[in-house]
């Protein structure tokens, strides 16, 4: 295994004249979890999209498990890779929506199975025992021949989760998956995260869920204008911020 | 009135209220569209079963003879086989449409400009007269070697003029649903497909398209129920289906009005089968995106009996 899961340099990105990303910087060792906070349109999903190349960056470099994303390392050249290849490397990246994007036209045990079956070619059988299995992980056995529509947002989301982890992801993105939710399915859904970082999964958190943060997360990035502005252990960043932007944030969110 | 409402009152405390008796409010105006529209209906069939040039019982002897049925098969091949062509063609030129590489985006642009903006009997008559611009058809290099060369009046037979008229036309509007379709769906969708690894191709089939469906299929109807009337003009290239036999009926007996009533008949008891058909498969593709399936017309009998037998 890669020293580093994910190792982001100077990542820069832009949408036409607009600079939003000026240079991110991060390391997460296998095993970790770690939050990303931020105000509205500091970049945050633009960041987690590029470290499964959903975006594609402009400048720096980005590793995921040893592997540049996007491209290929060949003596001192950088190749760029298929579209064949960028769907393989995106296989090993789990990755979880605000709006969780389940397949409305299958049903709860299809959603998880489609990337197994089809993706991974592996015996339906054995796939769909995994997803059972999954399914009760998360709380939601008796919702397998469901289609997604009668579910709540916190039982959708949950199985987005188990749908991501069908493919057994080495690491797990997640951009804002409860702020779509209403407070009393909040929980559910973090319970399902904290012990997926239990069991040592390797995870990108962006949230706004401070408490989540403090508790589960093993490091904590500050992000405002696309930049950076505080790192560092969660539980000092929030009761003692050093910069003056994360110290307004932070009032406004606790 | 007013002890009616403190006794619904008074009971609402103690469990459920009563069930509302109060008295239909009156339409009037319906009464009136009914007879007017019952006056019309009256003197409607009155012609169509007292005035004799209808002779409907020379339409009978017509409506199932071995040319007219002919005609009816061959118009119902040409339309599946167009539909086929149309849809089939109507997706790649979509797809293409969506593409990010602008020469092909532009392709289907120009595909759908010109076959969308001339009409289709010109087109169909341009098919069947293809000899007369090119007399032989040939593949090869341009201004170098030819490898196959034939005439074009033997690989242009007038079924295929037909088809390409057809199929071809149709595929532009085609292309113009399944768009409208697939950007139905939302990107979200196609997100969280790549991010399970899945290829655009597989993307596109898997997820898009079948999500698209809903959008695509009832305009689909519609547009195989044009085809079945669009074939008519076939008759033109020519080609024989319904329209032609018929013609070629009464110019023989002279017989037109009565034979134009029968084929009406014939397209409308066609038309009226692909809309059943139309329905089903709307329901089909409804799976998932409502919470529950509307019910179909035979289960919706079947509730309304069980219902009488209950009470
Ligand atoms: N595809 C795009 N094209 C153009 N601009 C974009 C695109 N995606 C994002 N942006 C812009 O980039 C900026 C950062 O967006 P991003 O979605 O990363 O913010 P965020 O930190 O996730 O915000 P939020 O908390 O609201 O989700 C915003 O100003 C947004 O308008
Ligand atoms: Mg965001």
């Amino acid at each position: 295994m890669a020293e580093l899961m994910v190792s982001a340099q100077k990542v820069h990105k832009h949408f036409g004249r607009h600079e939003v990303l000026k240079g991110i910087d991060l390391s997460v060792p296998p095993g970790q979890v770690v939050c990303i906070i931020g105000p509205s349109g500091s970049g945050k999903s633009t960041f987690l999209r590029c470290i499964n190349h959903l975006e594609k960056i402009d400048a720096g470099l980005i590793e995921v498990d040893g592997d540049l994303v996007g491209y290929r390392r060949k003596g001192d050249k950088i190749f760029e890779l298929s579209e064949r290849e960028v769907a393989e490397r995106r296989q090993r990246i789990g990755m979880v929506f605000q709006h969780f994007n389940l397949f409305p036209h299958r049903t709860v045990v299809e959603n998880i199975t489609e990337g197994p079956i089809k993706v991974l070619k592996e015996d339906r059988g054995q796939v769909t025992e995994r997803a059972k299995e999954l399914l009760r992980k998360v709380g939601l056995s008796e919702k397998e021949n469901a289609y997604p529509a009668s579910l709540s947002g916190g039982q959708q989301q949950r199985v987005a989760i188990a749908r991501a982890l069908a493919m057994r992801p080495k690491l797990m993105l997640f951009d804002e998956p409860t702020s779509a939710l209403d407070p009393e399915l909040v929980g559910d859904v973090l319970g399902v995260m904290r012990s997926l970082a239990e069991e040592g999964m390797t995870m990108i958190v962006v949230t706004h869920e401070i408490g989540f943060a403090r508790e589960v997360g093993d490091y904590l990035i500050f992000m405002d204008g696309g930049v950076v502005v505080e790192a560092g252990d969660p539980r000092n960043v929030i009761a003692n911020p050093q910069q003056e932007r994360t110290r307004l944030f932070l009032s406004k969110v606790l | 009135m007013a002890q009616i409402h403190v006794e619904n009152v008074n009971k609402a405390h103690g469990g459920k209220p009563e069930a509302i008796s109060a008295i239909p409010l009156r339409h009037p105006g319906r009464w009136v569209a009914v007879a007017i529209i019952a006056l019309f209906m009256a003197m409607g069939l009155h012609t169509v079963f007292t005035n004799p040039r209808f002779k409907w019982s020379l339409q009978w002897s017509y409506f199932f003879s071995a040319q007219i049925l002919h005609g009816v098969s061959t118009t119902l091949e040409l339309t599946v086989a167009s539909m086929a062509i149309g849809v089939t063609l109507g997706v790649i030129l979509a797809v293409m449409r969506l593409s990010s590489n602008p020469i092909v985006t532009g392709a289907a642009w120009f595909y759908i400009w010109v076959f969308r903006g001339t009409p289709l009997l010109v087109q169909l008559l341009i098919w069947a007269n293809l000899g007369a611009l090119f007399p032989t058809l040939s593949i090869g290099l341009p201004f170098g070697h030819q490898f196959f060369v034939k005439q074009t009046f033997t690989i242009i037979p007038s079924v295929a003029a037909a088809l390409l008229g057809l199929g071809l036309n149709e595929a532009a509007y085609m292309a113009e649903i399944v768009r409208a379709g697939i950007i139905s769906v939302g990107e979200g969708q196609a997100e969280a497909a790549a991010s399970i690894g899945m290829r655009k191709m597989m993307i596109m089939r898997r997820i898009v398209l079948p999500q698209a469906m809903r959008v695509i299929v009832p305009p689909t109807g519609n547009e195989t129920i044009s085809m079945l009337k669009s074939t008519s003009l076939v008759a033109y290239v020519p080609y024989v289906e319904l329209l032609f036999a018929t013609q070629n009926i009464y110019t023989r007996n002279y017989q037109i009005m009565p034979l134009l009533i029968m084929a009406s008949l014939w397209y409308l008891g066609i038309t009226s089968i692909l809309m059943i058909g139309q329905y089903y498969v709307e329901r089909y593709y409804a799976k998932g995106s409502s919470r529950q399936l509307p019910l179909t017309p035979l289960q919706k009998i079947k509730m309304r009996i069980s219902k009488f037998g209950v009470k």
